[in-house]
């Protein structure tokens, strides 16, 4: 028993040596194909994050007029007698809304995977729609709810007063750490979701036989056999809903108030001042955590150890009446939270003037009446997400198992994990700003000599849109990618490789159906992600290829908040659909390739 | 095997063909029936059409509802001429433009605040140009160099929204100047844009600035702080909130403000007594290695008859004469309602402004309980 959960060392000993001879003669030219893969997955890389982040990077070592000056920039910014606020806002925001978040996330993760409660196919799909929400829906669904003319705040404009004869009225102080903190919660939580349900999923009943069998109690085992073996997904949560929460610009600057964080030090130095070379300091200090986060992941990395290994079982969870109940509740609470917000997005739409006229009209769905490129947008933002949905996924999976799987060039495989991580820090805008940067510049001079830039006629088609979304989001997927095939024992490559099996096979016959679920859920992140992105495409977009979530920041810059809001929810209705029609094509798919869960 | 890796190179290799091939299909693809704005066309994107001289691409700021009205216009008087449009906020264009610098997109910048123009203009991003019809201009409202930089079109000033419900269930009077702000009983009650982050905002700071000079600008400032509830992001946010009732005052412009109105929204717009400051939205051409001349037909059309008297349906002051009363809810006599504004002095000490606010307002920005 010991053997099986120690990985890869309990490997039977005997032909050791004997299968490690055989490998390094049988597989020379396949080591050689994993390294030129290993190799491509990496320029790829340089060319979509690395170099475009570069011209920012340089950006912040140069003066106006474009000569370099080191850290004079920096030295500014650390003058600046607002810093110290917004860097101390901006941790303790993240903080606060990381624990809040992973929090949740966790306990939601937990109760739709590891106990019996009933509806948990339901619950786990309504806790995403956050995620289909254009950013702006989330402010307004805020807004109309905590704000000052709130339905909460206003106690449902006396609604219960004359019915009830109670008063429910509430003000919470929505404008300022409130707010922040409230939307970086509902922002951030479904993406731990996505990742802790992956890494939740794939253990090993026996370890937990085992502890019954020893007599541990409940406790005991989740925290000696659950927590550590979940302990890369939490890490992973934790660090992307600290970065997101960290970076993001979108919430703080519609409910933040005067309540300074660094993304909306940018915004003022970008947008308000076209002052660039500040933009770019700024945007580099935002890197720091995750950099950090980097140290600390090879850190614990070297300590994870799979659970799905060649003999792993899956687990059934058993029912606990009190646990399950429990659960329901919670679940139903946060459930309600996310409905409450999508229904108040629905009712924006529909109602003729807030908060004065309650009177219900669809006038606002009629999108020819209002700018923004109405359908047509629409139709682009579909196909843009389809595109960024099946490329993002097909590259982004492949490129994790090389660097999870591919036993070459550790130190580039390293160096593209790294690559991989970064984007989560880069808000949208600073991504638009760099790929403006990157990719228009036609040529550059460097030592007397002029070279093209081969990438140039990218600027301004779809592929430019497609690529800024998969960077956009590649962390979050990345990570659920890393999560699963971290699981895997290892066993199943060496076993493979002995057997003079190419590992191509090996992706595609087992590791590739065993991740099944998890590549499904990172194509439909991207695909949702890209429905309702704007920081970086709003700077990229052609002016033949304008996007529905573009169109919904202009409508509501136009005064047509109820037009902002009916676009939306085409865009969450298109997610739901897509979601509705992606479960009836897989089902038949995840029933097969998961029938190794059944025992 | 070998047939095996020979099918993997195969199929990596057109995935990267494929993702490269987007740019040829997306945009025909774009160009469908259901094309509910007009400037979506034939050409593919700009960076391909290069050599179409009938194609154009247009940066402008102007608001989203009123393009539709002009571009119907132009496609009237030069339907050869195809025009590309990239409509967004002045602060987003802005930025967008300079970040293109090396190789600018845009043909023609249209209705672009004159303030962001002389930001481009002073990173060499213009061409000079003297469109015709450029005498019946008034001169108070162009670059006075010959050729011009920049030509306006129409000016826009600052104002307030006020939600007449919110100041009633308060018991609050209307306020009527600049001097009405200060008074206690407003506090907590107004919003205003944030100078740092709006073109709106800092018009607003360097208005008291001129109107009041530097020493009782800020201490005016200082005690309109004292009564602001939050300093927003953006320039219109001011008056959608008062529309929304969020808080009832909204320092903003005047534009706005009437559009709510004709929405339903109970807003009142207040252009203060003292005077308002302005600003102007303005046309350019973009500096590039090849001017096309459906550029400058395009600049030549934006200041002329038709297109001024489109304009003055939605706005008080135009560049050039028309025939057009002043839309309702605007000033009866709008240019006496403009303070001396000077751009050049504005744009000199905008950096010392902004730094300054910073230090007095933005340093101790925790919400007020």
């Amino acid at each position: 028993m010991a053997s099986t959960t120690t990985s890869s060392s309990a490997a039977p000993t005997v032909p050791d040596a004997v299968i490690k001879q055989r490998v390094r003669q049988s597989v020379t030219t396949e080591d050689w194909l994993i390294r030129g893969l290993i190799v491509l997955a990496g320029l790829w890389l340089l060319v979509i994050i690395f170099l475009p982040l570069y011209s920012i990077i340089y950006r912040s070592l140069t003066d106006k007029a474009g000569n370099l000056i080191w850290f004079a920039n920096y030295a500014t910014y650390f003058q600046n007698p607002a810093l110290y606020g917004s860097l101390y806002n901006s941790i303790f925001i993240a903080t606060v809304s990381t624990i809040i978040s992973v929090l949740i996330g966790f306990l939601f993760s937990y109760a739709v995977t590891r106990t019996a409660m009933v509806g948990k196919p339901i619950f786990r799909r309504i806790v995403m729609l956050p995620l289909y929400m254009p950013s702006l829906i989330h402010a307004i669904a805020l807004i109309y709810l905590f704000g000052n003319q709130g339905f909460v705040t206003k106690g449902f404009f006396g609604y219960f007063r004359e019915n009830w004869g109670f008063d429910p009225s509430f003000d919470i102080g929505l404008y300022g750490p409130i707010g922040i903190i409230i939307g970086e919660v509902l922002f951030c939580f479904p993406q731990a979701i996505i990742i802790l349900i992956v890494a939740l999923s794939l253990t090993d009943a026996r370890l937990y036989e085992a502890s019954t069998a020893l007599r541990a109690s409940r406790i005991r085992t989740f925290f000696t056999v659950t927590v550590p073996s979940i302990k890369y997904g939490l890490i992973s949560a934790a660090f992307v809903c600290f970065t997101l929460a960290f970076t993001d610009f979108g919430i703080p600057k519609v409910v933040g108030g005067d309540f300074n964080v660094l993304a909306t030090d940018i915004y003022k130095q970008v947008i308000g001042q076209q002052n660039f070379q500040m933009g770019a300091t700024v945007s580099i200090l935002l890197l720091v955590p995750t950099v950090i986060a980097f140290a600390v992941d090879r850190i614990v990395q070297r300590r994870q150890m799979s659970l799905v290994n060649a003999r792993a079982v899956p687990l059934h969870p058993q029912p606990n009446p009190l646990l399950d109940g429990v659960m329901l509740l919670f679940c139903m609470i946060i459930t309600l939270i996310v409905l409450a917000m999508l229904g108040t997005a629905i009712f924006a739409s529909l109602v003729n003037v807030w908060p004065y006229d309650f009177t219900l009209t669809l006038k606002h769905y009629d999108f020819g009446r209002v700018g923004g490129g109405g359908f047509n947008a629409y139709w682009n933002s579909v196909r843009m997400s389809a595109y960024t949905a099946v490329f993002g996924t097909v590259i982004l999976f492949f490129s994790a198992y090389l660097i999870e799987k591919g036993k070459q060039l550790q130190w580039t495989r390293s160096i593209i994990y790294f690559i991989s991580i970064l984007p989560v820090a880069l808000p949208g805008m600073v991504i638009g700003l760099a790929y403006i940067f990157f990719f228009n510049q036609p040529s550059w001079d460097m030592a007397g000599l002029t070279i093209p830039n081969p990438f140039n006629v990218l600027y301004g088609t779809m592929t430019i849109l497609v690529i800024a979304n998969i960077v956009h989001y590649y962390t979050v997927p990345f990570l659920t990618a890393t999560t699963a095939l971290k699981q895997m024992d290892p066993e199943f490559e060496s076993v493979s490789a002995s057997m003079s099996v190419p590992f191509y096979k090996t992706f595609w016959r087992v590791t590739l159906p065993v991740c099944l679920p998890a590549v499904l859920e990172i194509a439909m992140y991207y695909f949702v992600s890209a429905m309702v992105t704007v920081s970086a495409v709003i700077f990229l977009y052609a002016p033949s290829l304008k996007l529905a979530s573009v169109a919904v920041v202009n409508m509501d810059d136009a005064g047509d908040t109820a037009a902002a809001a009916a676009m939306s929810v085409f865009i969450i209705v298109t997610s739901i659909g897509v979601r509705v029609l992606y479960e009836l094509v897989t089902w038949g798919i995840t029933r097969q390739t998961q029938a190794w869960k059944k025992r | 095997m070998k047939t095996r890796l020979l099918h993997l190179l195969l199929v990596l290799v057109s995935l990267l063909l494929v993702a490269c091939g987007q740019q040829q299909t997306a945009a025909p693809a774009a160009n469908g029936p259901a094309n509910s704005t007009p400037d979506t066309g034939n050409a593919a994107a700009p960076a391909s059409t290069s050599g179409d001289d009938q194609s154009i691409v247009v940066y402008t700021a102007l608001e989203d509802d009123q393009l539709e009205r002009y571009l119907d216009v132009f496609k009237a008087d030069h339907p050869e001429i195809n025009v590309e449009l990239v409509r967004d906020s002045t602060g987003i264009i802005t930025a967008k433009l300079l970040a293109e610098k090396d190789n600018p997109q845009a043909d023609v910048i249209w209705g672009l605040a004159a303030t962001s123009l002389l930001v481009a203009d002073g990173e060499g991003l213009l061409e000079p140009y003297a469109p015709e019809g450029l005498d019946r201009i008034n001169p108070k409202f162009r670059d006075p160099n010959d050729p011009p930089t920049w030509v306006g079109i129409d000016a826009w000033m600052s104002a307030f929204c006020v939600n007449t419900i919110e100041l009633n269930n308060n018991n609050l009077p209307m306020p009527e100047s600049w001097a009405d702000l200060v008074k206690p009983e407003y506090k907590g009650f107004i919003v205003m844009p944030n100078p740092n982050s709006s073109g709106t905002g800092f018009l607003s700071v360097s208005s008291f600035l001129q109107l009041m000079g530097e020493e009782k600008g800020w201490e005016y400032m200082d005690a309109l702080h004292e009564n602001i509830a939050q300093y927003t992001h953006s320039g219109s946010k001011p008056c959608k909130m008062a529309g929304a009732g969020e808080f009832p005052i909204g320092i903003s412009f005047g534009y706005r403000g009437i559009i709510q109105k004709e929405d339903g929204e109970p807003i009142e717009t207040v252009f203060p007594s003292e005077g308002s400051g302005w600003d102007l939205e303005a046309n350019a051409l973009v500096k590039k290695d090849t001017i096309k001349p459906s550029a400058k037909t395009f600049l030549d059309w934006a200041i002329g008859d038709d297109s001024m008297a489109q304009y003055a349906q939605s706005f008080a002051i135009v560049t050039a004469e028309t025939d057009q009363p002043v839309p309702e809810g605007f000033p009866k006599d709008p240019l006496a309602q403009l303070i001396d504004n000077d751009f050049q002095w504005a744009a000199e000490n905008r950096e010392a402004i902004l730094a300054e606010w910073l230090e007095r307002y933005d340093s101790k920005s925790e919400p007020e309980e």
